[in-house]
């Protein structure tokens, strides 16, 4: 009895280490079974991966932007009160290889073109920009088209989310005048890592009549333009410190009129500015001078126009800007023109602005007098 | 990872490095290569994945603004100091940045490849020093302001966004 006992108390034991090793290679197998299904499913995940990776689509070679501003200007005068879709470009840009890429901006202002009588007809259409790009080097890049020149602040760099003020301040507009833009070609470049740039353009250039010297109305904006006389543009421009840019543009055309024996000469163009934006605050000032050479232009006082502005802004938040802008100008010799511009600019998001401003304008008249042109305006703006 | 997963992720890896490489001179200024062994002079670990699931991808969509396209992301990771290499456009065209986060801040974040032929500013040191040391905050946002440079905000905008977003991805390998 006591050896039944013992054999099946050894038997059973037996039985339960079998069974129990049995159970343990049991589980050692299925979790290997698991380990080896956990790898394969990993595999297959990374390649299905891999190939919805590799047919994203590559990177886009064309690129679409555009800009544009609705303005409301309500004149003190009651006169000439005035909504206006001022502007509308499209810009349209394709990578042609590593190196060279093309770029343009196609322009609507006014919203309508196309009347019969020329107030019917407040409307144009321009082509603004269409240049080739070609990168030399990783610092250096050559242009060939038509492009805007490398002077003033808003000539470059226009988008109405980028500056404060409904409309863009006169000493731009008049005096250098923006929107310049011309055809020829470019280099550009930076040198080293100094943080300096420079442009060096030959382009097209004004055409002014030698009875208005006008120098807005001397644009030709490259349709069917004058050739007999090139500009050369030349600019440096400092911006190794953060939120700090100083730039200085010189211009030579030796005819301003593009028509010898007129009165209208050869012609300098002189411009300076500093932008600085610092946490809240902001900075811009510049000025601009033409030197006119000839007796037509002397003739009419209009041989040395110029210009100068400074504003100062403040965010209140990262979408809330206040800003103030007084500008000085002398299109004809000893009539001064003054803007004194005070108003808020509004950001939703970065690509869209809402902007009101008050400005105080006064233009000197020949006799003496002053003409007020004070305006309450209203502005809608988008850029991408 | 298993031996072949990671055969496959190096493969990838050096196929970008050769593209980058044979576009050098034309706004390629350091190769990812290069970056990654100036990271990790004592050798370059193996890369990692990250995969964009669940909150990293809502955190990172929150943070540049649009969805990304990418299903996961690649880094390198040693004794908690981790570096990215990552793409947004700035105007037109991808700015490729590689970036460096050490005990949650920035080390580093140097722009390898620009494409455009504005606002090349934001490679030198003058503008990427303003990230060094840079956190990001619970609002998804740096604890610092960034300084613009005229003519090439959009620019600066991808910068800025590719720096939180190696740090919100730092945070999620290396808490």
């Amino acid at each position: 009895m006591h050896n039944k006992h013992a054999v099946f108390t050894t038997t059973s034991l037996i039985a339960l280490a079998v069974s129990g090793s049995a159970l343990a290679q049991s589980d050692r197998d299925r979790i290997r079974h698991l380990e080896n299904k956990v790898n394969i499913l990993q595999q297959q995940i990374n390649a299905t991966a891999d190939a919805v990776e590799r047919s994203m689509p590559s990177e886009d070679r064309v690129s679409i932007g555009s800009y544009g501003e609705l303005h409301y200007n309500h004149f003190e005068n009651g006169d000439d009160n005035q909504i206006d879709f001022h502007r509308f470009i499209l810009e349209f840009g394709y990578e042609l290889s590593d190196a060279i890429n093309f770029y343009s901006e196609l322009e609507f202002e006014h919203a309508f073109s196309g009347g019969e009588a020329e107030e019917e007809n407040p409307g144009e259409v321009e082509l603004e920009q269409a240049f080739i790009d070609f990168a030399l080097t990783g610092r250096t890049h050559a242009q060939g088209g038509l492009f805007l020149l490398p002077v003033g602040i808003l000539n470059e760099t226009h988008e109405p989310t980028t500056f404060y003020g409904v409309e863009r301040n006169r000493v731009e507009t008049e005096i250098i005048p923006t929107t310049w833009r011309e055809a020829g070609g470019q280099l550009l470049g930076q040198i080293g890592a100094t943080g300096l740039s420079y442009n060096l353009a030959v382009t097209s250039g004004l055409a002014v009549e030698p009875d208005e010297v006008d120098i807005p109305e001397g644009r030709q904006f490259v349709a069917e333009a004058p050739a007999n006389d090139f500009a050369f543009t030349g600019r440096l421009k400092y911006t190794a410190i953060p939120g700090l840019e100083l730039a200085a543009t010189i211009q030579y055309q030796p005819d301003l009129s593009q028509e010898g024996g007129d009165g209208v000469n050869a012609a300098y163009l002189y411009e300076s500015h500093v932008q600085w934006a610092t946490g809240p605050f902001g900075l811009r000032a510049l000025y601009a001078r033409w030197d006119i050479n000839g007796a037509a232009a002397e003739a009419l006082n209009r041989d040395k126009p110029f210009g100068y502005y400074i504003e100062p802004a403040f965010k209140i938040t990262p979408g809330l800007g206040i800003f103030a802008r007084y500008a000085r100008l002398q299109v004809v010799e000893d009539l001064t023109e003054e803007d004194i511009t005070f108003g808020a600019n509004y950001w939703p998001i970065p690509q869209v602005v809402l902007k009101a401003d008050y400005q105080l304008r006064n233009t000197e008249q020949a006799d003496d007098s002053t003409i007020d042109g004070d305006s309450f305006n209203l502005g809608l703006g988008y850029a991408f | 990872m298993n031996i072949k997963a990671v055969l496959l992720c190096n493969a990838r890896i050096a196929l970008f490095f050769a593209i980058t490489g044979s576009a050098l001179g034309q706004g390629v200024y350091l190769s990812p290569e290069a970056f990654l062994k100036n990271v990790f002079p004592e050798g370059v670990p193996k890369p990692h994945v990250l995969w964009l699931i669940g909150g990293i991808r809502k955190d990172a969509t929150a943070i540049m603004g649009h969805e990304l396209d990418e299903l996961r992301v690649r880094y390198w990771i040693q004794k908690g100091r981790s570096a990215w290499i990552l793409e947004e456009i700035g105007k037109e065209k991808p700015i490729t940045a590689g970036i460096v986060i050490n005990k949650g801040k920035i080390e580093q974040i140097k722009v390898l490849i620009y494409r455009e032929s504005r606002g090349w500013e934001v490679r030198y040191g003058f503008f990427t020093e303003q990230f060094k040391g840079a956190q990001l905050q619970a609002n998804r946002e740096l604890d610092r302001p960034i300084d613009n440079i005229s003519g090439a905000t959009l620019s600066v905008n991808a910068l800025t966004k590719l720096a939180r977003l190696a740090l919100s991805f730092h945070h999620h390998v290396a808490p």
